[in-house]
Parts: C-alpha cells; sequence; structure tokens
C-alpha cells in the first residue's frame, strides 16, 4: 500500500509537466489546427528563463577587503550582488534564494512574446500547409531554438536549486498513518503538482467563465462560422498561441530546480508530450490532462524494482507500449472528439 | 535500356558517371592547398554519401510516393547494422551474408511495425513510428544489452567464432571485412601532381549497391505499383472507393523502404565494423526526413542530392574553425576581420546545426519541392529568357 502511494505521488510531478506541455500543444491544435513540434522548446526556454533570471540577480561587484590577504599576500576581494547592496543582506538573499519562483513574473512576458513571434512571424503562414509541412517547419525552428540555447548557455546542465525552504523533502507517510520514513516525498515536487494544478484549472476556468474563452471555444468548434458574425478570431487564436506558450513555459521555469535544465530537455520532452497528446485525444484538453497524468504515474510504477524484475526493460517502454495500445483499440485516443485529425 | 524510359536511362547514367568518377569529381583541389579542406573526396566521407544515398531513396519510397510520413526509419538502420555485426562475429568476414541479412531483417522488422503503425494514417503514423524506433532505441540500451552490447555499442573481438573464417587473423588482430578476399579498406591512391585520388574498395561496392537501389526505385516510381502509391497519397478516400484496398500497397511501400534502410545499416557496419544504439535515436529519423525534404520528396534524384548535400556540409562546417575564419577574412581591416569572425562563428564547428536548421526552415518555407524544385526554377528562368514563352514540359515532376 505504501509503495503504491509513493508511486502514484512520483508520478504526479513528471505527470503534471507532461499535462502541462500536452495541454499547450491541444490548445495551439485545436485553436489553429497546427502541429507544434517545436513546443518542447518551449518548454526549455522556460525553463533557462529561471537560470536566467537567477543569474541576473547575482551580479556583483566585487570590493577590496584590506584586512584579510590571499596567499600570496595581495588584498583578497569579495563579490555582493546588487541586490544585497540596495535591499540589505537579508532581503537581497531572500530575493536570490526565491529567483525560481520570481522567474514565473520574469518568464510570462518574455513566453507570451516569444509566442506571439513565431505565430505571427511563422506559423501564420502554415495554416494552408498540409500537417507534414507544418510538422517539419516547426521542427527545423526546434533544432535552431536548441541550438541557440546551447550556444548561449553551453552544452552541459546547469543546476538552479529552489528556495532554501523547499528543499528538504516531507514525510507524508505520517500524515496517513504510516510509519515514519517510509513515504518521503520532497517539497518542491509538491510544489510543482500543486502549481501545476493551479495553471491548469485557471486556463479550464479562462475558457469556460470568460467571454474571450466563449468565443474560443467556438472558433474551435467552428471557425468559419465565428468569423461570419464579424467577430476577428485569428487575432484571438493568435493570443491563444500566446498563452499557450506561456503555459508551456512556465512548466519549464518551475521544473527546473527537478531537472537541471540543459539544450536537449526540450526535445526529450517533446517525444513523450506528444505521445501524451495523442493518447489523450488530438484536440481534446480534458484528455491531453488526464493522459499525462496517467503516463506519468503509469512510468514510476512501471519503474518500481519489483515490475523490473518481473518484465526488464518496462520503465524505459512503457508509455510508448501504452501509445501503441490506445492507438489500435481507440484510434481517437482516451477522449478524442470525432473528425479531428482524420483525412 | 534496362526496361526505362529515355530520360531516366539518362537520369541513371548520369548519376552512375558522377558516383564512378566522385573520387576526382570531389577532390578538385590540390591537397597542399589552402582550399584543400573541401575536398571530400577521402574514402570514409564518400562511403556516407552514398550510403545515406541509399538511406534517402527508401525513405522516399514511402514518404515522397504516398506521404506517410515515418519519424522512426532509423531503427530500420540500426537493425540493419546490428545484424550486420553480428553475422561477422558469427559467420564470417564477408560483407555478403552480413548485407544479405540486414536486408531480411530489416525488412521483418518493417513488416511488423508497418503492420502496426499503417493502421493510422496522418499525425497517428508520424507518432506510432517514433513509438516504435523509441521503443527499440530505449530497449537496445537497456535490457537487450547481452545482444547489442548497450552503451558501449556492438564491437568485433578475437573471441568471435567466426565459423566460416577465422577469429583471429594471421597477425594476431581482429579480421577486417571484406568481400571474397578483397578488403572493404583497401585503398588505391593516384598521384597526379600536386593531387592525390583514392580509390577505396568498399566506396565502390556501396556505389554499386546505390546505383542497383536508384535503378530500383526508378523502376518503382514508373511501376503501376508506384501510380498505385501516389493514388494513396493524391485521395486515399477515391482509391478506396473504386474497391481498391490501399494498406497493401502501402505496407509494401513501407517494407521496401525499411529494407532499404536495412541495407545501409548492414553497408555503415560492412565499412565499419560496429553498431551503436544511437543510430536508431529518434534524431537520426529527423536527419533523413531533412534529406529527403531538401533534396525534394517525391523526385528520383532529390534523395541522393539531399543526403551527399547535408553529409558534406556536416563534414565541412564542423571542420571551420576561428582560425580558418580569421585566414579567410584576413583581408579586411582588423577591426572589421573580428566582426565577421564573430557574426559567423555561431554557424560553423560545433554550430553546424544551428546552419542545418535554418536551413532546413528555409527549404520548407521557401521551397517546399526541396533542390530539385529550385534546380529547376532556375532552368525555367534561363530558358524563358532564351525562348520567351517556349515551356518545356520534360522537367521531373514531384508525386502528387
Amino acid at each position: 500500500m505504501d509503495a503504491i502511494i509513493l508511486q502514484i505521488l512520483n508520478g504526479l510531478d513528471k505527470g503534471s509537466a507532461y499535462a502541462l506541455i500536452a495541454l499547450g500543444l491541444t490548445l495551439i491544435f485545436g485553436t489553429l489546427g497546427v502541429v507544434n513540434f517545436a513546443h518542447g522548446a518551449l518548454f526549455m526556454i522556460g525553463s533557462f528563463c529561471a537560470v536566467t533570471l537567477q543569474r541576473i540577480l547575482s551580479i556583483s561587484f566585487q570590493t577590496v577587503d584590506p584586512s584579510k590577504t590571499d596567499f600570496l599576500g595581495n588584498p583578497s576581494t569579495f563579490d555582493t550582488p546588487y541586490v544585497v547592496h540596495w535591499f540589505g543582506a537579508e532581503v537581497g538573499n531572500g530575493i536570490i534564494d526565491w529567483s525560481v519562483p520570481l522567474a514565473i513574473f520574469f518568464a510570462i512576458p518574455i513566453m507570451i512574446a516569444i509566442g506571439f513571434i513565431m505565430e505571427r512571424g511563422l506559423i501564420k503562414h502554415f495554416y494552408k500547409r498540409p500537417h507534414a509541412d507544418q510538422i517539419l517547419v516547426t521542427f527545423g525552428l526546434a533544432i535552431v531554438l536548441q541550438e541557440v540555447i546551447k550556444y548561449y548557455y553551453g552544452a552541459n546542465p546547469i543546476q538552479t536549486g529552489a528556495p532554501e525552504m523547499f528543499r528538504g523533502s516531507f514525510d507524508f507517510g505520517t500524515l496517513l498513518g504510516f510509519d515514519p520514513n517510509v513515504i518521503i516525498y520532497p517539497y518542491w515536487r509538491l510544489v510543482y503538482f500543486g502549481f501545476a494544478a493551479v495553471i491548469i484549472s485557471a486556463v479550464f476556468a479562462f475558457l469556460q467563465f470568460t467571454t474571450f474563452g466563449m468565443v474560443v471555444r467556438a472558433g474551435m468548434a467552428d471557425r468559419e462560422t465565428v468569423g461570419l458574425l464579424g467577430i476577428n478570431i485569428d487575432k484571438r487564436f493568435t493570443i491563444m498561441f500566446g498563452l499557450a506558450a506561456a503555459v508551456a513555459g512556465l512548466a519549464g521555469v518551475m521544473y527546473a530546480p527537478i531537472n537541471a535544465p540543459n539544450y536537449h530537455m526540450g526535445m526529450d520532452f517533446l517525444v513523450l508530450s506528444f505521445v501524451v497528446v495523442v493518447v489523450g485525444g488530438m484536440g481534446s484538453l480534458p484528455g491531453a490532462v488526464l493522459a499525462g497524468f496517467l503516463l506519468g504515474i503509469l512510468e514510476s510504477f512501471a519503474s518500481m524494482t519489483q515490475i523490473i524484475d518481473l518484465i526488464p526493460g518496462i520503465n524505459q517502454i512503457i508509455i510508448y507500449v501504452v501509445a501503441i495500445i490506445v492507438l489500435l483499440t481507440r484510434p481517437r485516443g482516451l477522449m478524442g472528439r470525432k473528425g479531428v485529425m482524420e483525412e | 535500356m534496362f526496361a526505362i524510359e529515355k530520360k531516366d536511362t539518362t537520369l541513371l547514367l548520369i548519376v552512375a558517371v558522377l558516383t564512378m568518377c566522385a573520387p576526382f569529381i570531389l577532390n578538385p583541389f590540390p591537397t597542399d592547398s589552402a582550399m584543400a579542406q573541401f575536398n571530400a573526396g577521402y574514402p570514409d566521407l564518400m562511403q556516407r554519401f552514398v550510403i545515406f544515398g541509399i538511406f534517402a531513396i527508401g525513405f522516399n519510397i514511402l514518404f515522397g510516393l504516398t506521404g506517410y510520413l515515418s519519424f522512426g526509419h532509423a531503427a530500420f538502420l540500426g537493425v540493419g547494422s546490428y545484424s550486420a555485426v553480428w553475422m561477422f562475429k558469427l559467420l564470417s568476414m564477408n560483407v555478403i551474408p552480413a548485407i544479405i541479412l540486414s536486408v531480411i531483417v530489416a525488412g521483418v522488422f518493417a513488416l511488423i511495425i508497418g503492420f502496426v503503425s499503417l493502421r493510422r494514417s496522418g499525425i497517428y503514423f508520424s507518432i506510432l513510428t517514433l513509438a516504435f524506433a523509441q521503443m527499440s532505441f530505449a530497449l537496445a540500451y537497456s535490457v537487450l544489452t547481452p545482444i547489442t552490447n548497450g552503451e558501449t555499442g556492438l564491437q568485433l573481438s578475437l573471441n568471435d567464432p567466426r565459423i566460416l573464417g577465422t577469429s583471429v587473423s594471421a597477425d594476431g588482430g581482429i579480421p577486417v571485412t571484406s568481400l571474397f578476399g578483397l578488403e572493404m579498406r583497401s585503398t588505391y591512391e593516384m598521384h597526379v601532381g600536386p593531387w592525390l585520388f583514392q580509390f577505396n574498395a568498399g566506396y565502390y561496392l556501396c556505389a554499386l549497391l546505390m546505383l542497383l537501389a536508384f535503378y530500383i526505385s526508378i523502376r518503382i516510381f514508373r511501376s503501376p505499383f508506384g501510380l498505385m502509391l501516389r493514388a494513396v497519397k493524391s485521395n486515399q478516400q477515391r482509391m478506396s472507393y473504386t474497391g481498391l484496398n490501399a494498406r497493401p500497397y502501402t505496407l509494401a511501400a513501407f517494407v521496401i523502404s525499411g529494407m532499404y534502410a536495412g541495407l545501409a545499416g548492414g553497408l555503415l557496419a560492412a565499412m565499419d565494423p560496429l553498431a551503436g544504439a544511437e543510430r536508431m535515436q529518434w534524431t537520426a529519423s529527423g536527419e533523413v526526413v531533412l534529406m529527403t525534404i531538401l533534396g525534394g520528396a517525391g523526385t528520383l534524384i532529390g534523395p541522393v542530392l539531399g543526403a551527399g548535400f547535408i553529409k558534406y556540409f556536416e563534414n565541412i562546417f564542423s571542420k571551420i574553425n576561428d582560425n580558418v575564419l580569421h585566414s579567410w577574412f584576413s583581408f579586411l581591416p582588423d577591426g572589421l576581420e573580428d566582426l565577421m569572425v564573430t557574426l559567423v562563428h555561431p554557424f560553423v564547428g560545433k554550430g553546424w546545426s544551428l546552419t542545418l536548421g535554418l536551413m532546413f526552415m528555409a527549404v520548407v518555407i521557401f521551397l517546399p519541392g526541396g533542390l530539385v524544385q529550385g534546380g529547376q526554377k532556375i532552368g525555367k528562368l534561363f530558358r524563358r529568357k532564351k525562348a520567351a514563352g517556349h515551356r518545356s514540359s520534360t522537367a521531373t515532376k514531384p508525386a502528387e
């Protein structure tokens, strides 16, 4: 029992990342009808937003301390970050410590801007082209974005820590009446899951309860009719693209402490997220979220030692196996609608 | 001749002459000149040109004709490499059985994967093939280590049985791959003045097989079967309304292109007897898609051009470093020279992938027909100048 709860918890954080990326992919596909292979790159750029903000906040000036000397006899210097200088030691160090959560506010405008530029500059010209062309051009874009990041940040993963207060682990088992130290869960993963839940609910609430969301949903159902009613649906869809980019970016920002950002993380997640979207059903938002969590948790179950002993290597391939089974038995995915992506 | 149309015969002959004379054509610069780094006429690179040419020709039979975009073709290449190396380990160092086995095994793999994947079309098909390829990649890395030797990759060793050959060569080393005694690595070097031309046995074997592969692909393109495949691409629904089942045709195309990939994988192993799981990764599958699109999907010559283009620039661009750049721009004043070097630096050397990505995007955006279409456009421009309004219809049309 405790092992099962532990695996479910372990699957939640990866599942949250899958769900967030798949949600963005589905939003773009549902609104614009474009298959975006560059979405993983947006996730990666989000992660690097966190890295960048941490670096910006840590920009320091050097001061000479005449009272101490290093082993050569020169007066030693030490670095003081500007934020510490401006706000005092306590607040300043606190700001640096909290750079990852703060990067949310830093990343939102950047990601929305990137989304707008991508949509207006490139994707716009591909609405009428076949899906294969869309896949190929966004695949090329993903390579370019990835290489640009690699050029500026290097090929090695960059450790980006969570705030001090979330670094420990939390004994979840004692809450449920198990022995201590049986179910231990890092705080930050719990935060990540909560964050993902908030974002997902916010996106759904936005689409469900605002006039803007209503128009967008109408446009997803029948773009032409909405256009005939005199509503500029293209403009709204562009905004949705920016929103989807921001969702992917935020997923990346908060994932930075779990997985040190590196330039190819986007591609790694992209392949899995596409599988998630297809399993959930192309064009279905709840399906994407459901399949994201489902596959995340299944993956974590498959990595249990008992199961690996039973079926060797299952942890590597479980997601693909599930995808193949789902696609062959339920061709539209778990919650796919009729008439989406069926030539 | 060869039971194909005249213009196809011409094309085949041109390709044959070009591949046979490649050691001359690709080595236009004397060995000690500054331009020698642009020479591509050394065995290793030439082998890769023709091997990836075979891979792309095969991919084009599937993607170019039927429009099914497979994102997992590298799996067949990897399977071919593994089976070839196993043949070298168990049977003999002769390349013929190794190549035959790699084609057969890749064909069987393609039959299984194709049978499942072809139940769906469009993006679903792409994702299914991608899932199968990633599965093979993950398994080759982990559970199948006894067969694939995991991360180190499958290599020959002195303890291999090699029933029909020798475990250890006369000088105590691992024997080398050969074709009935003709070593694949043996190279005849010809010095002509300052030039050095290398004629490699392995290259000529690959080149002959590529010509055969190219000939078969011409036959497929012009056959009733090829016409069926085009029908699948242009309108599958209408095809089924006329009472034809599309799936056997697409499955046949999938298996044929899988066998081409297996042949390429087997040849890779025959030239350099080792096989690693990274050959199956989805970036490798993406590469063959790039080659086909860049050259021109659905045209005969396009994939070969694309493969050569990408492999050549990959090799040349990644060799250019800052010193080379400085020597290029040395005619400029110092400040400008440094500026130019800084500007060009991100795109060469390790930044080759960036150039590739940009080039790829440019091709998809501006030239959906690839290099072949570009060539035709330029050709048309010239022809229009010569004889205004006189349109020629001899241009090779991509499959629609």
